[in-house]
């Protein structure tokens, strides 16, 4: 059984070593090898589009995942305060952002968001008082937002899982103690979810950098790091991508790293 | 005033300045999801009792032929549901040995160890991931080395096969931890008495371990079948234009012949199926035993 366990860490990672190992190959040829060189990591970063592309997802993934980790920690402190078939309600909707494919939730927010515009750029055309009107199109703000959705209720089950585990009995103390609610915050609740909150605000931004689906739907005339990707792959394979594949699985296993060492702080001990 | 009057006065501010508190925090969350699920849902149900308009888009309509014409995609549909359950067996029967080392025989230290190992890829970028096979499937890869020792034109890439072996690599981590999940909280005592009453080690595995750990299954092998009942990435680089699945189907109908009611239909038959796997998942599981959850990270 040991063997059989070596041999599937051997197959999850040996095509990940393959890809990094070909990303340093002095020729253009996958089957040999014929020598170290970066100059591939150079090409990737010398190409502008790549580079937009780059630029693009690391702002959509910060932004999203910001807001994800806000919105998403309110959620999870809102929902100790409600009543059970509020609850219920609230936790079937996080689950169901959680477990509709991305392809639905790409498709379905296109279509709502192309038909909201359909309605609300005129209506603005109409207010404006001179002849350029702002008009909505997908873009930034529609990958952000079909990101964040998921992001968010990932952060809620994560913040939540934590909440339930804090020990009341400190926030009574405090409260005992003439706390006001907002110390008794801030000096307790806060410190006490924090690695929570972080992780999932890692996640949520690896979650966003790594999507290609959604973004895919819905990024209008934008291009996201994955897009330019997947575009360039079914040009056909170049080594340029192996760098960039690269430097985008390193910094998503760092990220990751990163994640699991917040959750595993402060968790009481078994 | 009397004084108690005035108690439940200020009592009353402060439940009301409480829920309003409770309003505050779970708005964002609530617009959120309401603005980017709730609404794109009823958008797209909407959509697939529509017709499409003669340039493509949506025109208004109360119609079902979009769901008759449902079998125009039935190869999408076939290959879908022949391949996502087959790539979730799959993945089950390589991750239960792994998932009962981890559990159950790894040294105690490295367990966490092994156990991130196994999680890391998860959260790694699946087109990546994705993308390194076509590289060792493709013309340059295995074949070019076999064709060192002889064995020419063996083509890999493209093929269910391909397809196959990417689902497994891609979900295998989604089916380990549950089923470690569930064979970690296992009650060692248990396969202590079977051994002690007499049953061979195969039994105690199968009366025992493998009883117990089915929730867990169960939990895994629903997941990864609904996650790849909307997989694209997948059959579209390791299955060409050869293998495709209903994801394939959706990109085609919306980003290129744009024919929105019928892939709204196609999108609403899917959230049904994977409703009903998730129902389904949900009986055998909480008859198996009491409902557990699963943390993904």
């Amino acid at each position: 059984m040991r063997a059989f366990v070596v041999a599937v860490f051997g197959f999850l990672y040996l095509p990940i070593a393959l890809v990094v190992l070909f990303s340093f190959n002095a020729g253009h040829h996958a089957s040999e090898f014929t020598g170290f060189s970066v100059q591939w990591y150079g090409k990737a970063l010398s190409n502008p589009f790549l580079v937009e592309a780059l630029k693009n997802s690391l702002f959509i993934a910060t932004t999203s995942a910001l807001l994800a980790a806000f919105c998403g920690t309110a959620a999870a402190l809102g929902l100790q305060r409600v009543g059970a078939p509020a609850r219920a309600v609230f936790d079937a909707l996080l689950g169901a952002a959680i477990v509709v494919p991305g392809v639905v939730i790409g498709i379905s927010t296109l279509v709502a968001l192309v038909q909201l515009f359909v309605v609300v750029n005129p209506f603005l055309a109409s207010l404006w008082p001179t002849d350029q009107p702002p008009r909505l199109a997908l873009g930034y703000g529609s990958i952000i937002a079909a990101h964040g959705l998921f992001s968010m209720a990932l952060v809620t089950m994560i913040v939540g899982t934590r909440l339930s585990s804090l020990d009341r009995n400190l926030v009574e103390a405090s409260s005992d103690l003439y706390a006001t609610p907002l110390t008794t915050f801030r000096s307790i609740v806060l410190p006490q979810i924090m690695p929570a909150v972080i992780a999932g605000f890692l996640l949520a931004f690896t979650f966003s950098f790594d999507d290609f689906i959604i973004a895919f739907f819905v990024a209008g005339a934008q291009t996201t790091l994955p897009i330019y990707v997947f575009a360039s792959i079914r040009r056909g394979v170049t080594p340029e991508i192996n760098a960039i594949a690269t430097i985008v699985l390193a910094a998503s296993v760092l990220l990751v790293l990163l994640a699991q060492w917040q959750l595993g702080r402060r968790k009481p001990s078994p | 005033m009397p004084a108690g009057t005035e108690a439940a006065f200020s009592m009353r501010g402060n439940l009301l300045r409480r829920n309003l508190l409770t309003a505050l925090l779970l708005a964002p969350a609530t617009l959120w999801l309401v603005v980017f699920l709730v609404l794109p849902f009823v958008a797209i149900a909407i959509f697939s009792v529509g017709e499409r308009a003669p340039e493509g888009g949506y025109q208004a309509a109360l119609t079902f032929a979009q769901y008759a014409n449902l079998p125009a995609r039935a190869t999408a549909f076939w290959n879908t549901m022949v391949l996502a359950p087959a790539g979730a067996l799959a993945c089950l029967l390589v991750a239960y040995p792994v998932a009962y080392y981890l559990a159950l025989r790894a040294p105690q230290r490295w367990r966490l160890i092994l156990l991130a190992l196994i999680v890391i890829p998860f959260w790694t970028s699946l087109l990546m991931r994705t993308y390194a096979w076509m590289y060792i499937l493709g013309g340059r890869g295995i074949p070019a080395l076999l064709a060192y020792v002889g064995i020419e034109d063996l083509r890999l890439i493209n093929t269910s096969g391909a397809v196959l072996l990417g689902i497994v690599y891609g979900y295998l981590p989604l089916m380990i931890l549950p089923i470690y999940v569930s064979l970690e909280r296992l009650d060692r005592r248990l396969l202590e008495a079977s051994a002690d009453l007499g049953a061979t080690p195969v039994s105690t595995f199968l009366g025992v371990t493998l009883r117990l750990s089915l929730p867990g299954v169960m939990t895994g092998f629903s997941l990864v079948m609904i996650l790849l009942l909307g997989e694209y990435l997948i059959p579209t680089l390791l299955g060409g234009g050869k293998v495709f699945f209903i994801g394939n189907a959706l990109v085609d109908l919306f980003l290129q012949s744009r024919n929105w009611p019928f892939g709204s239909a196609i999108a609403i038959t899917l959230v049904a199926v994977s409703v009903v796997v998730l129902i389904v998942a949900n009986r055998i599981s909480t008859r198996l035993s009491g409902a557990r959850r699963v943390d993904l990270i």
